[in-house]
């Protein structure tokens, strides 16, 4: 069955369309390429599933209920969370408060319960302080525990949002070019991080990215967007060889001394 | 002694609306310029439940502020979908309507205002209300709605995408904040024993504003430091005549420069951290009796 699923979706902003008529079909456990020419309109696609923008027409599916008409809380309440292409940290808190921030959902005590102090809001407190600290032990963070966001190096950085992400126990993940800025060795690393991500917490992941060895290596299947429409779809081989690809990325073939 | 006591009665005032503030400004990050309009409807509703209705007067207190609050919601929907500095404007001319509104409103004394209320505010109620004022705005502070609140002063999107109602928290934050002013109204009038329009105009909430951010914004501490000292600034230039409204200019502009952050710039001064550091600068001393 197929966790998230897109009906001929479009949007377009005034005039411009940035997605045409796209589906989709993301199968559960898999892990979803995403790729496409810059202003392909793959970040769109993000904002339209994650309910930041709202489909001009067509159907978006998670779990076979729709969500296009929802707003991003309520999305991220449904189990989809996702990290940005720049990085949207809770810049001066912590690493702690930044995930233990996101934990929220773990607990459910109220307003009133947090200003009497009662048992309620101790045994959520504790609750979501055991979650941080594990979450922060498994994506090793711990040892930036106490560092304010916005001073940590820029991989580590990358590695929090998906923490922060994780904390919300989601059942599909969308990452936006979770390895732009990072070199051979840490995309190396990255790679690694998303596919024990996906056993450990039994997720399914989309990922939007450029650099082609990370989404050849990694995904179960790929869809190359072009335009804001579909060019072609299928696993990493059949995607490699596909001409209307090759030619999108690097012109088109010609036949030379015809 | 009067004097002084007036002073410390004074400052406890318009510390509960500057507390109530820092958790709109400093910790969800919106701005108000209108919170002396809240201030308003909280003082003359006290004073209409108190004098008019004969309610005693914690219950006319807590009536206005539940009142307030929901007046408060009402703006908030209408306000709160505003970005930045749109909302600032709305809530300037939320509160200069209040203003217009009581000028007019003859029922309640219109523009000459409504002399001979009961004075039941003292030093010691005051601040019996700050202090519970303080521990229920450090208990909401330190939890998860507290931490959702600031992740929402941090970064919007990011706040809806791990599924905080930001919409929600922030109709929350401006309620209680709503509500502290509404208290605080309540108690200058019963302090005064007169009310009028005039005193709730602009510069009644700028004033709050800027000790939010004077004393730092994102911490409960800095609040009070920050209105301490700038409302007993003026009071104790006093002889200064009207030199001391450009000292108080100049104070905020210096520590403005010096400390763009505030006097206390989001840390927090807790019971447990004066305690430690006591005990550091203790064992200092005596480290120091060895040598």
């Amino acid at each position: 069955m197929s966790l998230l699923e897109l009906k001929h979706v479009t949007k377009q902003f005034g005039g411009l369309t940035a997605v045409g008529d796209v589906s989709l079909s993301l199968q559960k456990d898999h892990i979803f390429g995403l790729i496409g020419p810059n202003g392909a309109g793959k970040t769109t696609l993000f904002n339209l599933i994650t309910g930041v923008y709202k489909v001009t027409e067509g159907e978006i599916l998670f779990e076979g209920k729709p969500i296009h008409n929802r707003e991003p809380y309520q999305v991220a309440g449904a189990g989809i969370t996702r990290t940005f292409q720049n990085i949207r940290l809770f810049k001066t808190l912590t690493t702690y408060e930044n995930i233990l921030t996101a934990c929220q959902y773990t607990s459910d005590y109220s307003f009133f319960d947090a200003i009497l102090r009662n048992r309620r809001f101790k045994e959520g407190e504790k609750l979501l302080k055991a979650e941080t600290e594990e979450l922060m032990e498994l994506l090793g963070l711990s040892e930036r525990r106490d560092m304010v966001a916005g001073n940590l190096p820029y991989g580590l950085q990358r590695r929090l949002e998906i923490a922060r992400a994780l904390a919300l126990k989601p059942k599909l993940l969308l990452l936006d070019e979770p390895a732009a800025g990072m070199n051979e060795e840490e995309t190396l690393k990255l790679m690694e991080l998303i596919r024990y991500v996906r056993e450990k917490f039994s997720l399914s992941v989309l990922v939007i990215e450029h650099h082609m060895d990370l989404i050849m290596n990694l995904c179960d299947h790929i869809m190359v967007l072009n335009f804001g429409k579909t060019l072609a779809e299928g696993d990493a081989a059949a995607i490699q060889s596909d001409p209307r690809v090759i030619e999108a990325y690097l012109g088109e073939e010609v036949e030379l001394g015809a | 002694m009067d004097y002084i006591n007036g002073m410390i009665a004074l400052i406890g005032i318009n510390l509960l609306a500057v507390l109530g503030l820092s958790l709109l400004t400093g910790f969800t990050g919106l701005f108000s310029f209108g919170h002396a309009g809240f201030m308003a409807i909280g003082a003359y509703l006290t004073v209409w439940f108190s004098m008019k209705l004969g309610v005693n007067f914690y219950a006319a207190l807590l009536l206005a502020a539940l009142i307030t609050g929901g007046v408060s919601l009402v703006i908030g929907r209408i306000t709160l979908n505003l970005k930045g500095d749109y909302f600032i404007i709305a809530t300037m001319g939320f509160a200069e309507a209040i203003r217009l509104i009581l000028d007019n409103f003859q029922a309640f004394g219109g523009a000459r205002g409504w002399p001979g209320i009961t004075t039941h505010t003292n030093v010691v109620n005051v601040w019996l209300i700050n202090l519970i004022g303080v521990v229920i705005l450090v208990n909401i502070i330190w939890s998860r709605h507290g931490r959702n609140f600031k992740a929402i002063r941090e970064e919007e999107l990011a706040s809806q995408i791990i599924g905080i109602n930001v919409f929600r928290y922030k109709m929350i934050s401006l309620m209680i904040s709503a509500m502290y002013a509404a208290v605080s109204g309540g108690l200058f009038a019963h302090y005064m024993s007169f009310i009028q329009p005039k005193m709730f105009q602009i510069i009644k909430s700028t004033e709050l504003t800027i000790m939010v951010i004077f004393g730092g914004m994102g911490s409960v501490s800095g609040s009070i430091i920050g209105a301490i000292i700038l409302t007993a600034l003026p009071q104790v230039l006093l002889s200064l005549d009207a030199w001391r409204y450009v000292i108080y200019g100049a104070a905020v502009i210096f520590i403005m420069i010096a400390r763009p952050q505030g006097m206390m710039g989001g840390f927090e001064l807790t019971p447990a951290q004066i305690k430690g550091k006591l005990a550091a600068l203790k064992e200092k001393r005596t480290k120091k009796g060895v040598a």
